[in-house]
């Protein structure tokens, strides 16, 4: 087909490969974005999970966080965090998509987190205690290695917003590969936004394979779904995948004697 | 850029009631739109989902493909998804609506699986007993005893539908995101927290009805309580 014809030349064009508006330049603009913004969102989000998910309190806030959360689009949150926080920069980041993608990813990292603590088994939270365990040592050797696909889950659907909304940032003057998209429609130079989109899809799914692989290594064999001393809670997924948290399936810890 | 500095130097009110006043029908018309596509992407993800589901559930060799497939679609960024069609179906309504349909399958397919595979053996077994042919064992046991899960699974890809919605207002289309894209072109905050304001609304208002259908709809979860 013709159009990919002009799609390949465009990769070819090695003016698309140079300079600030290139895609090396445009490739590192996004992962800096993704990344800063889910360093920081861990660094707020993890301890809350832990510690809420640890000692089982808060669940209902836990909860509604990631349910509001879902329901305000990342769209609004950045056209919104323009107007509120301008369009200045820090570090070559827009502050606005920063400060938005931060507040996208905290969410899900919370309430999965606190899922995956509160959901360990009262009987291995008992043992622990009983070999003499101190409350810092259970949540960290005992709790958190049980909890951490649901943990990885969270990271992984937050990861997978901030990259979506980073490529939408190119509406508010932020860099990154969303600009090949931006730009590209608005001037109808549809094998450029073509183009962008595959670069975009390809750096989505790249990023989703290293953490997928992250959790491979990371989770303990033990807590694979498959195999033949799999731990299967209903309908809790140990395995890879994302797990989606709904606000019903969560079991009102604090009614327990 | 010094621009905006000015406006919010200005103060700006976040909403003037008067443009509201005199716009009421572009807002009624961007809601209609978004409301309409949401509904034509839920249903024609439920169209694909529910024989993929049945598929998966009857040879379970299918679910890793199908699960994976869905999770890759789900994967790739909206802006992206939409970007990839606009060649072929040009800034168009099949544009927005094939990728908004291809994210449920993620969220629906789950669902529906974990809801039929959580039937009880024992269950089926007693409706096998009784007399039901598969098909009927399907519909009239198997389904019912799956809706929580089924139904949770719409509620969520509604939500996320909603969401998703206002970002093709970038390829051009209509929906409360055109409202946010023409406050954001403007500098002008009074359609952009409208926008945004109603889209929230509209996420509660469908999880709430949905959750409301839910409840006539299995009037067993709560009996006996």
């Amino acid at each position: 087909m013709d159009f990919l014809g002009r799609v390949y030349d465009w990769f070819a064009d090695g003016q698309n490969w140079s300079g600030n508006s290139g895609i090396p330049n445009r490739l590192i603009e996004h992962l800096q974005l993704t990344l800063v913004a889910m360093l920081i969102a861990l660094v707020i989000a993890f301890p809350i999970g832990l510690v809420l998910g640890h000692t089982r309190r808060g669940g209902n806030v836990a909860v509604n966080v990631s349910n509001i959360g879902r329901a305000i689009p990342s769209f609004a949150l950045l056209v919104l965090g323009a107007q509120l926080w301008g369009i200045g920069e820090i570090e070559g980041m827009s502050k606005a998509a920063l400060l938005a993608l931060i507040a996208l990813a905290i969410p899900p990292i919370i309430t999965n987190t606190y899922v995956g603590m509160s959901q360990v088994d009262e009987s291995i939270r008992d043992s622990a205690k009983g070999v003499g365990m101190r409350s810092t040592q259970r949540m960290l050797r005992v709790e958190l290695p049980i909890a951490l696909p649901l943990v990885f889950a969270g990271i992984r659907i937050s990861a997978l917003q901030v990259v979506a909304t980073a490529t939408l940032a190119a509406v508010v003057a932020s860099g990154g590969l969303g600009r090949f998209i931006v730009d590209g429609i608005a001037v109808r130079d549809f094998p450029k936004v073509f183009a962008g989109a595959l670069l975009v899809a390809a750096l989505a799914l790249t990023i989703e394979g290293v953490l997928a692989l992250g959790q491979r290594v990371m989770v303990s064999d033990g807590l694979r779904a498959e195999g033949p001393r799999a731990v299967r809670q209903p309908g809790l997924e140990a395995q890879g995948s994302m797990l989606l948290v709904e606000a019903g399936s969560i079991p009102n810890r604090e009614e327990a004697p | 850029m010094s621009h905006l500095a000015t406006v919010l130097a200005d103060g700006d009110p976040w909403v003037r009631w008067s443009w509201v006043a005199d716009h009421g029908d572009v807002i009624m018309g961007a809601l209609r739109e978004h409301i309409v596509l949401t509904v034509q992407a839920v249903l024609l993800g439920l169209v694909v989902a529910v024989p993929v589901s049945l598929a998966a559930v009857r040879w379970r060799w299918l679910q890793a493909p199908a699960f994976s497939l869905a999770g890759i679609l789900y994967t790739i960024p909206s802006l992206a998804l939409f970007a990839i069609l606009v060649p072929w179906t040009g800034l168009s309504h099949t544009t927005a609506l094939i990728p908004l349909a291809s994210y449920t399958l993620f969220i629906l397919t789950r669902n529906i699986v974990t809801g039929l595979e959580g039937v009880p053996p024992a269950v089926k077994d007693a409706a096998d007993g009784m007399g039901y042919g598969p098909t009927a064992r399907l519909v009239k046991v198997e389904l019912p005893l799956a809706l929580p899960s089924i139904m949770a699974g719409i509620r969520l890809a509604t939500i996320s539908t909603i969401g998703l919605v206002t970002v093709t207002a970038l390829i051009g289309l209509g929906g409360l995101g055109q409202l946010i894209n023409d406050g954001l072109t403007r500098d002008f905050r009074t359609p952009l927290v409208i926008g945004s304001v109603l889209s929230v609304l509209l996420a509660i208002v469908a999880d709430v009805l949905l959750l409301g259908v839910q409840r006539v709809a299995t009037p067993w979860t709560r009996a006996g309580r």
